[in-house]
């Protein structure tokens, strides 16, 4: 302890008070470091590494369902490669690109020297990797990684070799981690505002993540308890997923589902956060319907917490609670319109240009859309009768899963980049990459509405021979996305690299305070708390 | 910016660089690699287990010393402490959530499973071809009477002593508060060690009752849903009042040290807070396990 | 120029998004109509809902384009800088909660139908196992497991070297299929001997889960004779997509003879008689069906 307060004083001693000195030096540095900009980078780096390694697996399935028959792996590992996609991608690509962001941009958008709790901070992305080497690792054991699909239902899931209390600890140390990052950002977003920066001023992208951190720090929790109880009904006699011993395996659903599907919404709301600031910039115009715009967004959590058994029309629950759950689910849609609607609005008579992120955010708002729709037949429950379990539902989460979550984060990397790294990255590849990604995806996921519709359920590795063409155009599809996501990360590492050295501003429409600092953000920001009038605020609502 | 170096109460204290949290990952992993091993039946386990609980030990030390130290020399100012204070609620708050996957657990059993398994409503068809002759009354063990017959602990003996116990606590930790709002450090510290002696002896009871429990009574863990929610929940409940009842006694020992002053005491009321949501808890417990 | 590119482009989106849809049509691949009221119900709904999508997406996503290619800088546009505009939100507020009474009335109504399953003539025990189905017609003694038929299993092995395409009705044969009558309300009672399953024929117009312990109900009606092929819709292990159903409906009087002719058959041959005992006492009525 006294050798790092020590350390603390080697760099800092000549520095002090000056806001512009940099980083410093050596590999501990990243290690042990409490800058919320180091530790957004570690965020961001750790989730597109987990995005590759993800993909690499969704590679796998798409390759062993490229043709009928199995020609690859075994179904065994097929299903653990569908279990450990799906929780690579939630828990270890999209939420700690999230997190990241939120590390970067909060504390520059409000205007606090850093996050609130700058130790905690640095805790919560590594407890992720040390997570993520024992779930990953667990396919390497002799029994194999889990198989029973990122939801975990019993009994299923009980049948799980040795890799399964592995599983469970690496779930909870992730909960852990959720749980540190979100009540970081809310003791930020309500403790560390500079003066000025009142709630109703503040970015879309800050208000969307407290309302998720909100989330987090309800539903995480949930999925300890659901997951300890899987733990001791597997280990410890418990019955509480065995109907035998007056439990029930549906109840498991129930609080996964508790749990699940707010976490849809934690893995949204965020973008939702990102387009509200991308598109006013590139439309040069004030994001319209501001005050709706976070009215919706806490409607939207609110509700769900009351629709999680939309996932659970087939297991035979009594009719009220049918109907009710459809209900709930359907009301979504009007929050959620409203978003899109003022989205739109805000792009009508503006005067637009439509640089890379632009273009990922207007992708994001029709795809995001398609796959809402989808997900509103989804909630017609006598419908869902049949499109539960099938390609359908495959095609509906990763519309707004990929289209959705992915392509926000990506827009999001493309806006900031020349802030974290004080240069432009290439626009002319950036364009290609968004144009090859944005018609492989619809490639890779649209016939997957037909597959679904035609019957073909998911989680299996091998399939009727009616359903031959569609997959192999999926796969076709699939490949494609992947390897424009390889130019992606050769674009973001170019920029890191070098280029073009970007302003301050960047964006010739951008506002918020982020831009009024310099292109790369110094170390530290902020040590002063800025002045905060209308002219700097992004779209906050002024007029109150 | 302040740094380390210049202990400046107007402004935001961030700290420059911190070994702690990846020693608290390390151990955290060793102590969870290590349980999973054991729960595999591997030797090994043990010692990575105990390997892991030292080195998160070891860092709780070096952690909260490290903190001790910055606040006692004046390194944090209100809007730090109001970060802590914030820290602390919304950890609380999650905590609950914690207990409410389990007490959901138990409603769900209680109302709408066990009923159905007995054939009410929609359970007509499962108790009819499943589980004909099950009486669905509370407690139960389940239609194919898991784990064997047992008896419930009855909520008049030693868990309303318990209650009492808890709740008496509370009104202790209270009084510590004011003792340390009016500075009279002598009475605060004693005022904690009954709070700590109170909650040990909370622990200790129930430790007996759950011997009780199984050598007597035949409950168990495996006693069908009854055994598994009342064990689950008085247990994460026990182990929180273990935890809680170690940071009171940190908490004592700092401030029979005079850590705290009658304006600057966060440390103190974030464990208050702490043993009032435990307490709380566990007058849910009461009422929902016990009485009901 | 650039202009009428994106003018171009533009209208080539929409066109296409059309298409696709259209697509689904005339390719055959969009959800079958079936053979019951269930199927024809679920299928009317799915169109109805689709073609207000496609509606809605039109008009959003048009307006989106109208603005992508009017208001670019590109066209010497200044930007406007209203933010708000009241009534158009409480439109786009109202409408949509028209729109959405509009889809959950004819919903409801199928759903409530759905979930009736008064006067049932017949029962069938369906118990799912990893990895096949048990037929039981209830009270009639015949009973038999359903699993993949041996050549699509012997191809559907890794590497197999045989060519999917060269057998008939790849995964989706079994070796004993359920059969049952035409024009009959059948009631169908699935639960499972391990772990959750799904049973799903897709002409049929429902899945539903069958779980270990509990017994969900389901009823179905069939009006053409036939063969129906469905899959386990349930991740239930290593060879879930290995158990498919398959359902051949007779006419009632063959049928009846089929069944006669089983290995273990004792009952009466009169289908409307030996379900009758079950029908009558344990059928969920809506009043029954919503009250829990
Ligand atoms: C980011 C993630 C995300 C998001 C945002 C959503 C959004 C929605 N989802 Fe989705 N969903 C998932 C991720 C997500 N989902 C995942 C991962 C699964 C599968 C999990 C698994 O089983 O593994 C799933 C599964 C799933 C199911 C279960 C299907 C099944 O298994 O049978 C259902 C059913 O109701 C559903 C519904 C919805 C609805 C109604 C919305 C709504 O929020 C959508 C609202 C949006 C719109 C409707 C579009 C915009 C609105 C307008 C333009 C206004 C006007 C429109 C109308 C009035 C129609 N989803
Ligand atoms: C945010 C979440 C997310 C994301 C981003 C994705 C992205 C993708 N998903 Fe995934 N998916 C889920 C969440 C997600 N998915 C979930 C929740 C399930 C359900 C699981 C379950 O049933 O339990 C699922 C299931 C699922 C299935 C169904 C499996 C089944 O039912 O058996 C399929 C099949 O096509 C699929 C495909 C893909 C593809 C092709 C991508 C692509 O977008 C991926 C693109 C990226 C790449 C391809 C990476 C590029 C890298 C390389 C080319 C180099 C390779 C490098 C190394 C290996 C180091 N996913
Ligand atoms: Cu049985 Cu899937
Ligand atoms: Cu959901």
């Amino acid at each position: 302890m006294s050798s790092n307060t020590a350390a603390a004083h080697d760099h800092t001693h000549d520095h002090t008070h000056d806001d512009h000195h940099g980083a410093p030096k050596g590999l501990l540095r990243w290690v042990f470091t409490t800058n919320h900009k180091d530790i957004g980078t570690l965020y961001l780096v750790f989730s597109l590494l987990m995005f590759l390694i993800g993909g690499g697996m969704a590679l796998i399935i798409r390759a062993e369902l490229f043709q009928p028959g199995l020609q690859l792996v075994n179904p065994e590992f097929f299903n653990q490669m569908t279990t450990m996609h799906a929780l690579v991608m939630i828990f270890g690509a999209v939420m700690p690109a999230f997190v990241g962001l939120a590390n970067w941009m909060i504390p520059m958008m409000i205007g606090a020297p850093d996050m609130a709790l700058p130790r905690m901070n640095n805790w919560s992305f590594w407890i992720l990797p040390f997570a993520f080497t024992m779930l990953i690792g667990t396919l390497f054991m002799p029994s194999g990684g889990p198989a029973g699909g990122w939801t975990l239902y019993p009994p299923l899931s009980l049948q799980t070799g040795n890799s399964f209390a592995f599983v469970i600890f690496a779930i909870h140390m992730l909960g852990i981690s959720s749980i540190m990052g979100a009540i970081n950002v809310i003791a930020t977003i309500l403790n560390m505002r500079a003066p000025g920066m009142t709630l109703l001023r503040m970015p879309l992208f800050v208000w969307s993540w407290l309302i998720t951190a909100f989330l987090l720090i309800a539903v995480m929790p949930v999925l300890a308890g659901a997951v300890t109880m899987l733990l001791t009904d597997r280990f410890f006699d418990t019955t509480f997923f065995s109907a035998a011993g007056g439990g029930d395996p549906v109840m498991f659903q129930h609080i996964f589902w508790f749990f699940g599907h707010p976490e849809v919404y934690i893995m949204i709301l965020p973008a939702f956060g990102i387009i509200s600031e991308i598109i006013p910039t590139f439309a040069r115009k004030p994001l319209f319907g501001y005050t709706a715009m976070v009215y919706a967004t806490a409607s939207i959590a609110f509700l769900s917490f009351i629709v999680w058994a939309h996932h659970m029309f087939t297991v035979g629950m009594p009719l009220g609670a049918e109907l009710f759950f459809m209900y709930a689910t359907m009301v979504i849609a009007v929050p959620t319109g409203v978003k899109v609607f003022n989205w739109v609005s805000t792009m009508w008579r503006g005067a637009m240009t439509f640089e890379t992120p632009m273009l990922f955010a207007l992708a994001f708002v029709i795809l995001f859309t398609i796959g809402g729709f989808s997900g509103l037949m989804l909630a017609i429950v006598p419908a869902d009768f049949q499109y539960h379990d099938t390609y359908f539902v495959v095609a509906h989460f990763h519309y707004v899963l990929v289209t959705g979550a992915v392509f926000a984060i990506i827009a999001a990397a493309y806006y900031w980049l020349p802030k974290w790294t004080g240069n432009m990255y290439n626009e002319r590849l950036g364009k290609i990459h968004f144009w090859w990604s944005v018609i492989s995806v619809n490639v890779l996921f649209f016939p997957q509405h037909y597959l679904g519709l035609a019957g073909m359920p998911r989680r299996i590795p091998d399939y009727a021979v009616q359903f031959a063409d569609y997959n192999m155009i999926s796969s076709i599809g699939g490949f494609a996305f992947g390897l424009a996501q390889l130019l992606f990360a050769f674009i973001v590492w170019q920029c890191a690299r070098g280029g073009v050295k970007a302003t301050a501003q960047v964006w010739e429409g951008a506002k918020g305070l982020e831009w009024t600092l310099p292109s790369p953000a110094p170390y530290h920001t902020f040590d002063e708390p800025p002045k905060i009038d209308d002219s700097v605020v992004a779209h906050g609502d002024v007029a109150h | 910016m302040t740094h380390a170096d210049t202990p400046n109460p107007n402004r935001y204290f961030v700290p420059h660089n911190a070994p702690w949290p990846i020693v608290g990952s390390i151990g955290m992993t060793a102590l969870l690699a290590g349980a999973a091993m054991s729960m595999n039946g591997t030797a090994a386990g043990k010692i990575s287990m105990l390997a892991g609980f030292a080195i998160i030990v070891v860092m709780l030390f070096g952690w909260f010393g490290q903190v001790v130290k910055e606040s006692v020399n004046g390194y944090y100012n209100s809007q730090v402490d109001t970060s802590f204070r914030m820290g602390m609620i919304w950890f609380i708050f999650s905590e609950v959530m914690f207990f409410a996957a389990f007490f959901g657990a138990l409603f769900y059993a209680r109302v709408f499973m066990v009923p159905w398994l007995g054939g009410e409503g929609h359970g007509v068809m499962t108790n009819a071809l499943l589980w004909q002759g099950f009486d669905p009354v509370w407690p139960t063990n389940g239609p194919a009477a898991v784990g064997g017959g047992f008896d419930t602990v009855p909520a008049f003996g030693v868990p309303l002593v318990n209650t009492l116990i808890l709740l008496t606590s509370g009104l202790t930790v209270t009084m510590a508060h004011w003792a340390l709002k009016v500075g009279q450090r002598r009475s605060l510290v004693l005022w904690l060690a009954a709070t700590v002696a109170l909650g040990f002896f909370f622990v200790y009871l129930q430790a007996e009752e759950y011997i009780h429990a199984y050598q007597e009574l035949g409950l168990t863990l495996g006693s069908g849903i009854y055994g598994s929610t009342f064990f689950m929940l008085t247990g994460f409940h026990g182990m929180h009042v273990t935890l809680g009842a170690i940071m009171l006694t940190v908490i004592m020992f700092r401030a029979a040290k005079g850590h705290f002053t009658a304006d600057n005491h966060f440390g103190f009321e974030g464990v208050a807070w702490y043993w009032h949501f435990v307490d709380v808890v566990w007058l849910g417990l009461f009422v929902f396990v016990y009485v009901v | 120029m650039k202009n009428q590119n994106i003018v171009i482009v533009s209208i080539a989106v929409l066109a296409g998004m059309l298409l696709a849809v259209w697509g689904m049509f005339a390719l055959g691949d969009n959800m079958p109509r079936g053979v019951t009221e269930f199927s024809q119900t679920a299928y009317d709904l799915h169109m109805l809902i689709l073609w207000i999508c496609v509606v809605i997406g039109v008009l959003v996503f048009g307006a989106m384009f109208v603005s992508i290619i009017l208001h670019r800088k590109s066209n010497g546009v200044e930007a406007a800088q209203f933010t708000h505009s009241t009534k158009a939100e409480i439109a786009w507020t109202a409408i949509p909660i028209l729109i959405l009474i509009l889809m959950a009335v004819p919903a409801t109504r199928a759903l409530i139908l759905m979930e009736t399953s008064e006067g049932a003539e017949m029962d069938i025990k369906i118990t799912g196992y990893q990895w096949k189905w048990k037929y039981e017609y209830m009270d009639t003694g015949v009973s038999f497991i359903s699993s993949l038929a041996q050549d699509s299993d012997i191809a559907r092995q890794l590497n197999s070297g045989i060519d999917p395409t060269t057998v008939d009705n790849y995964l989706l044969e079994v070796d004993n299929a359920l059969v049952v009558p035409t024009d009959t309300k059948i009631r169908l009672l699935l639960t499972s001997g391990d772990v959750i399953h799904s049973w799903w024929v897709p002409e049929l117009g429902w899945k539903r889960d069958a779980i270990p312990g509990i017994v969900n109900t389901a009823w179905t009606s069939i009006s053409e004779p036939g063969t129906y092929r469905g899959q386990c819709a349930e991740l239930c292990g290593k060879d879930h997509g290995f158990m498919p159903v398959v359902v051949i409906a007779k006419p009632r009087a063959e049928f009846e003879q089929w069944l006669a002719q089983q290995p273990g058959y004792t009952g009466s041959d009169d289908v409307s008689a030996l379900a009758q005992d079950t029908a009558d006492d344990m059928t969920t009525s809506p009043e029954v069906a919503l009250a829990d």
